[in-house]
């Protein structure tokens, strides 16, 4: 297993981390960020769905949980390295060219505003095969075409084992979609993240 | 445009993609040939939409998209609608509208008259969500609403005020928790799917094509209401925005923004100050 990790992540560096994840999401997450350290060097963007919020504490909630910066995501605002930001609920959450975030209320995706796929999509335009996309337990397809999009652009691609997945469903919608580069189980994900922090070299 | 990592700074467009390149070309299209700006819009939502379009429209590139619109000002029309985007609702974030009411109006009704000014109005919601606020506090008669948006397609359903029936469930939920005083349904007509809301909300209410990318200012306004339209901006177009508000607003006026948008990025942050940030509503600093 390490050895397989250590192979897929030759001659890459990867400067931003997105994780999507509908039902079960929270202890998954919970879980995969434990570990990681307060300076860690690079940006995580986390989707999670949650129904009919109209104020989410999952920054919050996080932040009590973890030692990592956890903030929720701005329109506009600039990524910076280290810190988790969550996807504020009710709007799409996209990455642009210029590494700033940005908003919006177009209609929904798979139900899903935000949605997996717009996140992933717009990450992978901007950061190209600089992107480690990472899609977990879920009870819904979105999430799919963006992780596909991650691939399809050079990027790293990480999908929850789906006999480990808390709702399989989204990680084998992925899976069925594209053979994405890795999957693993939790536990393996989370190595896989606190080496690529050990190895980003700035 | 900040350099992707990896790349040398000295290419600057080394590393524009084939779509990037159509996309920009669009927006330069269609500004020269029908004012229409959409340079300084957000880039991935932009290019979302356009994609929506070409698919829409059966075009097999932007390019093609492009070529069509130029000579076919109905189809540019078309392509007006996917470009906006028309999502609204009435009363929408009730806590905005409670504060409004509490915060905001027992300051403005010290004035003879009100300007208010509903920037990005789309289909018209907000602007009779606002009208029916200021009725229940006494104001709507001595108040002129300009409403205002770039889609002329939206301002003539925003002028109609007819909305789909099967919204005003969430709608009247929205109006009771955003602290209404009546019953909602009285401020409509339910026919056939369709509410028809009350003609006389609307007596002072201007609906005026206008564009925060282009058009200059409506003067002494006491409030501005401008919400979910400066997230499709880039930094750039936001600080045009926010200043032809500063400079729209009146002496310590006000300007409600959407629930997730801010001014912290933008240089006029120094000139507003909070009065309500969770419902991102600011004023004007003397």
């Amino acid at each position: 297993m390490q050895k397989k990790l250590i192979q897929s992540l030759k001659r890459r560096t990867i400067q931003a981390v997105v994780v999507g994840a509908s039902a079960g999401g929270v202890d998954a997450m919970l879980k995969l960020f434990h570990r990681l350290p307060m300076r860690y060097p690079i940006p995580i963007v986390a989707l999670l769905h949650m129904q009919n919020l109209r104020e989410s504490k999952l920054a919050e909630l996080f932040q009590h949980h973890l030692s990592l910066p956890v903030k929720e995501a701005e329109d506009k605002e600039e990524i910076a390295p280290g810190t988790l930001y969550f996807a504020p609920p009710g709007y799409h959450l996209s990455i642009e060219h210029n590494l700033q975030f940005s908003l919006s209320c177009e209609a929904p995706l798979h139900f899903s505003r935000p949605a997996i796929d717009i996140l992933m999509e717009s990450a992978a335009d901007a950061y190209e095969a600089a992107l480690l996309g990472i899609l977990l337990t879920g009870a819904n397809q979105d999430g799919a075409a963006g992780l596909q999009a991650v691939k399809q652009a050079g990027g790293l691609s990480v999908v929850q084992d789906p006999d480990e997945a808390e709702i399989d469903y989204m990680p084998r919608a992925a899976i069925s979609l594209q053979k994405p580069d890795l999957i693993l189980r939790l536990a393996d994900i989370e190595q896989l993240l606190i080496t690529l922090g050990e190895r980003h070299v700035h | 445009m900040q350099q992707k990592p990896g790349h040398p700074p000295e290419q600057p467009h080394a590393h524009m993609s084939t779509l990037d390149i159509e996309l920009r070309l669009l927006a330069e299209a269609i500004y020269l040939r029908y004012n229409y700006d959409f340079r300084d819009y957000t880039g991935s939502s932009q290019k979302r939409r356009v994609v929506q379009a070409v698919r829409a429209f059966d075009c097999k590139s932007v390019s093609e998209l492009q070529a069509r619109i130029l000579h076919d000002a109905d189809l540019f029309m078309q392509l007006l609608q996917f470009l906006t985007i028309p999502v609204s609702e009435m009363f929408r974030d009730p806590g905005y509208y409670a504060s409004l009411r509490e915060e905001v109006l027992p300051i403005l009704r010290t004035y003879p008259s009100l300007k208010i000014w509903v920037a990005g109005c789309s289909t018209g919601e907000e602007v009779y969500s606002l009208a029916i606020l200021l009725r229940e506090e006494g104001l709507l008669e001595r108040t002129i609403i300009y409403a205002t948006d770039i889609n002329p397609v939206s301002l003539d359903k925003a002028r109609k005020g007819v909305f789909p029936l099967s919204r005003m469930q969430l709608y009247t939920k929205n109006y009771q928790e955003a602290g209404g005083r009546q019953a909602f349904s009285d401020y409509y007509t339910a026919a056939y799917n369709a509410a028809l809301f009350d003609r006389s909300l609307c007596e002072n209410v201007t609906f005026a094509d206008h564009s925060l990318a282009t058009d200059s200012v409506f003067s002494e306004t006491h409030l501005i209401s401008c919400r979910n339209v400066l997230i499709y901006f880039n930094r750039k177009l936001q600080d045009r925005a926010l200043g032809l508000f500063h400079e729209s607003l009146c002496h310590r006026g006000f300007l409600g923004l959407g629930s997730k948008e801010s001014i912290d990025f933008s240089d006029y942050s120094q000139h507003f100050e909070a009065v309500q940030k969770r419902e991102r509503i600011f004023r004007k600093l003397g």
